[in-house]
């Protein structure tokens, strides 16, 4: 082997001893929310949903200046109406109809007075089927965001003692969530449905009721893994009050979980409110929910399918997007689940 | 196994009695009487009805009769429907119901393990998403907005499957696929997230390193493995399977338990609406018992008194 | 001395979403039958990349962009997915780590044992369980008969890693590759399975390239010994040559930091400060150098060749270039050179 011909003064030793700048490099440490962040807005779909889901609050919140009509205002002579946008000429929005094999101007027809447009059409008593679903989404969201609080608020605290306390304590209240969730919840939710008056409250307290024990568990298992944390241990024995180590130690910890489950909570409760309103126990009318706007468009949707494909859509989307949203988020707070 | 069975089993009577307890009490608890709305009865004739019903009894001794009916299979008689016992009425309305829930976990199942498989095996390709999709879709769509969709395109315009009837396969065939969607979403999630995991497996690498080829590892080893945690998401399956069967039935004119139990919820019909929530909950403990029990068989790991400690 | 295997100049990247990771680069060595090739250093060097590339049970994102691996004279690389399986369990087999996880548990072992049997040879089933069993006597799992139908949980560590042993050996491969087979196990555990491996090797003949980070189980097993580093060999030769005349200013970091019967009280053990270089982008001169107390301006410009100290044995270090100062390494490895010359005396 050949020895390589190398300048003499390349041999000079460093005094590399004790050298231990090394050690410091590395990448910048991100905070594990900031993290989590950036997980999150780097995943396409995920940043696509929860964009959709912003415009959908996003109008819902504002429903009574966004919704072009009164959503209960009805108009007898106007029922019925096919969807209209303005004057422009595109079939199935033109407020044309088929009738007999024919196409003929629905509007004219029933003498709709000049400038009249109602862009996704009406339902059987003349009102606005745009107002409507922005206002029923806004109730099927406030059905869900009331559910999933309750939800949180009997959950996390009941979780989080049974976890914290252990021994009895622990016991006694793992054996109610157990009852309470070998009962089929959709039977609870029926039953508390029956007996309380239709209405919000109700629907929100019986989807709430069975809700609960779900995240319950989660929060005791994950609370009995933290106590015995340092932190945690260390806040203990310098005596913090257990309120302040809860919220200060534990509630930070739990937050993913919670963000998580809260996530696949919201879809859930809208599904049983459209359940219920769909099988006539949920929101009374005349208010509009996504749900009661499914089962009235069902009944129309033989010859007016626009009227059920509507809120269809936007209940699937909802949805979607939260499914996909808590997907995205999980993947965002813990990475090894993805990959 | 035999003690843990029988222990499961007191746990679904305890359960059971709990919850006919709760019911039992909670309508009795609902104002007024379930005839006040429908027939105008004079009070003499109303107080007759009532004996005949053993409504002018304690509500204690109600409750005695209430529950020792039970234990004699007897789950009170229908206000509605010509004071039919409600045994008699889940007997005759069991069987669709059975037919359309059965069918539709089983085509769920089969076709949502293809898929989460296909997906978990082919991670992060055009297969994969397209899965992803489709589980997603079958999640968030409400089976009661499939079905009527199902049901105006391929019966009322296309004219491929029947409206609303009750007969033979063919009539089952829409309420099945309206309520397969989710289970099918749920399997198809759940298997492939189980699969990605045992495929990235110690034990899979060494059956790599035996020799066998790729689609005898997924055979041989990854299969069996991410199937049997499948079985636990049976129950909450039969679940939602029901709930979705009570609307499906109804919009397929399906003559099932399903459908009467929204009827006699819409006509307050309350002893029918008791013995359905006591069946129904009978029912879906059992079938938690039963996935229980075939977990434990199947899964080597927690075969019980073997010492498993896995 | 007839080689079966050469690994020549193997380079492997990752891709990751950060970047391309060298993981090897430029690897070189070769196996003789029936010989014992041990492969050392820290986590992460590479060892495990390294004869995985062998078997080509790498990642979906490894890439194999450069290099040969001879099996008899044919490149393993340029084999199809087929030719690979035959090879696989059959010529070649491997150990791993973690005898926890390395068994499917949801198969009886008897069956986990036959199977490379049934893949390669055409035997029945009852053939190959018969074989099944022979082999797990072997490896000295007591009544293996009735153990057979046994699931894997019923079975402790040390017993878990003898089927996973028993699994490799099964069908005579010609090489077994042990990637850390004791890591996983307590120490006691640990000794009785380098005796088996050592004594099926003389019972069956094959040639085994072990690899660990534990220095201290090197001497009992290998003939040779190679010493990886960031990617890289860093130094190679047999055993004694290795441990006692040691030329690497990292081999001397290794052998430092590991306990020997005659570490006395006041020599402390040393451990090499730093951490490996970020392989992402690699240095351009000696990996080893920023935590090299040896380290040389050289060292930061160019890699150093692979110097000859003897027949067997070779240093790539610009320590051994003629030019280089003369440097006394830490009084371990001088304590070490002594007995080295000693050995030669004999
Ligand atoms: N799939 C992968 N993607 C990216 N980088 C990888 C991948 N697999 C291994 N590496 C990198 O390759 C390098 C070598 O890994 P390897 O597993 O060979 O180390 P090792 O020497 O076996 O370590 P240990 O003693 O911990 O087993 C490591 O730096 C590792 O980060
Ligand atoms: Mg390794």
């Amino acid at each position: 082997m050949e020895i390589p011909q190398i300048p003499k003064d390349k041999f000079k030793l460093l005094n590399n001893a004790g050298n231990k700048e090394q050690e410091k490099i590395g990448t910048p440490a991100l905070t594990y929310m900031q993290d989590v962040r950036r997980r999150l807005f780097k995943n396409k779909v995920a940043v696509v949903c929860l964009t959709l889901l912003t415009i959908i609050v996003f109008i819902s919140v504002f429903a009574p200046i966004i919704a072009p009509y009164n959503p209960n205002a009805q108009h007898a002579t106007l029922s019925n109406l096919p969807p209209k946008l303005g004057n422009l000429n595109i079939p199935g929005f033109n407020g044309y109809q088929n009738m007999g094999g024919k196409m003929v101007d629905a509007y004219a027809q029933v003498h709709a007075p000049k400038g009249t447009y109602y862009l996704l059409g009406t339902d059987y008593l003349g009102r606005d089927l745009l107002s409507r679903i922005i206002y029923g989404t806004r109730l099927s969201l406030i059905v869900a965001v009331l559910a999933t609080l309750v939800d949180l608020l009997i959950g996390i605290p009941y979780g989080i003692v049974s976890g914290w306390k252990g021994g009895m304590t622990d016991n006694v209240m793992q054996r109610i969530v157990e009852i309470v969730s070998s009962v089929p919840n959709l039977i609870v939710v029926i039953l508390m449905m029956i007996i309380l008056k239709p209405g919000l409250i109700s629907i929100v307290l019986a989807i709430a009721i069975t809700d609960w024990v779900t995240m319950a568990r989660l929060i005791r298992a994950q609370t009995f893994q933290l106590k015995e944390q340092e932190y945690v241990l260390a806040a203990r024995t310098l005596g913090e009050s257990s309120t302040k180590i809860a919220t200060k130690h534990l509630i930070p910890n739990l937050s993913s979980t919670i963000i998580i489950q809260t996530m696949f909570t919201i879809p859930n409760a809208i599904f049983f409110e459209a359940f219920l309103s769909f099988i006539g126990i949920g929101i009374p009318a005349p208010n509009a929910s996504l749900g009661t706007l499914l089962s009235d468009g069902q009944k129309a949707f033989r010859f007016l399918p626009y009227q059920m494909w509507a809120p269809a859509i936007i209940l699937s989307i909802i949805m979607i997007a939260t499914n996909l949203l808590g997907d995205g988020l999980r993947d965002a707070f813990d990475p090894q689940s993805s990959d | 196994m035999a003690k843990y069975i029988l222990k499961r089993i007191l746990y679904l009577f305890l359960t059971l009695f709990i919850i006919a307890t709760i019911t039992f009490f909670l309508m009795k608890m609902l104002p007024g009487t379930p005839f006040s709305n429908q027939n105008r009865l004079s009070p003499d004739q109303l107080a007759i009805v009532k004996a005949q019903y053993g409504l002018d009894q304690p509500i204690f001794i109600q409750y005695i009769r209430y529950i020792g009916g039970l234990f004699q299979g007897n789950l009170g008689t229908s206000f509605q429907f010509n004071n039919e016992p409600v045994t008699q009425l889940i007997g005759q309305r069991l069987a669709p119901s059975m037919q359309i829930g059965a069918q539709a976990m089983i085509l769920g199942t089969i076709l949502g393990i293809l898929l989460g498989a296909v997906a978990a095996i082919r991670k992060n390709s055009w297969v994969d998403t397209l899965a992803t999709f489709v589980s997603i879709l079958g999640i968030s769509i409400p089976s009661f907005v499939l079905a009527v969709l199902l049901q105006f395109y391929l019966a009322y315009k296309w004219h491929i499957y029947p409206v609303a009837l009750w007969d033979n396969f063919q009539s089952s065939v829409l309420p099945t696929i309206a309520l397969a969607a989710l289970p099918l979403g749920n399997v198809a999630r759940f298997m492939r997230t189980e699969m990605v995991d045992v495929l990235s497996s110690d034990y899979i690498e060494l059956a790599k390193s035996k020799g066998n080829s790729e689609w005898q590892v997924v055979i041989k080893h990854a299969l069996r493995n991410s199937l049997i945690p499948i079985v636990t998401i049976i129950g909450p399956m039969a679940v939602s399977t029901m709930t979705g069967s009570m609307v499906v039935e109804n919009i397929f004119s399906i003559p099932g338990i399903g459908e009467q139990f929204v009827k006699s919820i819409t006509t307050n019909d309350y002893p029918t609406i008791m013995g359905l929530t006591i069946f129904y909950s009978f029912l879906l403990i059992l079938v938690f018992l039963v996935v229980d029990i075939l977990y434990v068989l199947i899964d080597p790991r927690i075969r019980l008194g073997n010492g498993g400690n896995d | 001395m007839d080689k079966i295997l050469e690994v020549k100049d193997l380079h492997v990247n990752f891709a990751t979403y950060n970047g391309t990771v060298q993981a090897i680069r430029g690897v070189n060595f070769d196996l003789a039958a029936g010989e014992t090739l041990a492969i050392v250093g820290e986590s992460g060097s590479g060892k495990s990349i390294t004869v995985r590339s062998i078997l080509q049970l790498l990642a979906k994102n490894a890439d194999i962009n450069k290099g040969t691996i001879l099996y008899h004279g044919e490149d393993l690389l340029k084999k199809s997915k087929k030719e690979m399986d035959a090879i696989r369990g059959n010529k070649i087999s491997m150990i791993f780590q973690d005898p926890m996880t390395s068994l499917d548990p949801t198969m009886t072992i008897g069956k986990q044992v036959a199977e490379p049997l049934l893949i390669h040879n055409k035997v029945s089933k009852k053939e190959a369980l018969g074989r099944a069993e022979e082999v797990l006597r072997l490896v000295g799992i007591p009544n293996p008969k009735e153990r057979m139908n046994d699931y894997p949980h019923q079975f402790s560590g040390g017993q878990r890693q003898r089927i996973v042993i028993a699994i490799a050996i099964v069908d005579y491969p010609e090489i077994l590759i042990a990637d850390e087979p004791t890591t996983a196990l307590d120490v006691t555990v640990q000794a009785q399975i380098i005796d088996l491996l050592k004594e099926l090797q003389q019972k069956i003949g094959t040639a085994i390239i072990f690899i660990t980070h534990d220095l201290g189980v090197v001497a009992g097993i290998a003939d040779r010994v190679a010493v990886m580093y960031a990617g890289k060999f860093v130094e190679y030769g047999s055993v004694d040559e290795v441990f006692y005349n040691p030329q690497h200013p990292y081999t001397w970091g290794l052998l430092d930091s590991m306990p020997t019967l005659d570490t006395s009280e006041d020599d402390h053990l040393n451990s090499i400060p730093g951490t490996p270089p970020n392989l992402l982008n690699p240095p351009k001169g000696d990996a080893f150098a920023p935590r090299n107390e040896y380290a040389m301006q050289i060292d930061l410009e160019k890699q150093p060749p692979f110097f000859k100290v003897s027949k067997t044995h070779y240093a790539a270090t610009w320590l051994l270039h003629p030019d280089a100062p003369k440097v006394t390494p830490p009084k371990g490895i001088q304590k070490r050179f002594e007995k080295f010359k000693k050995l030669g005396d004999k």
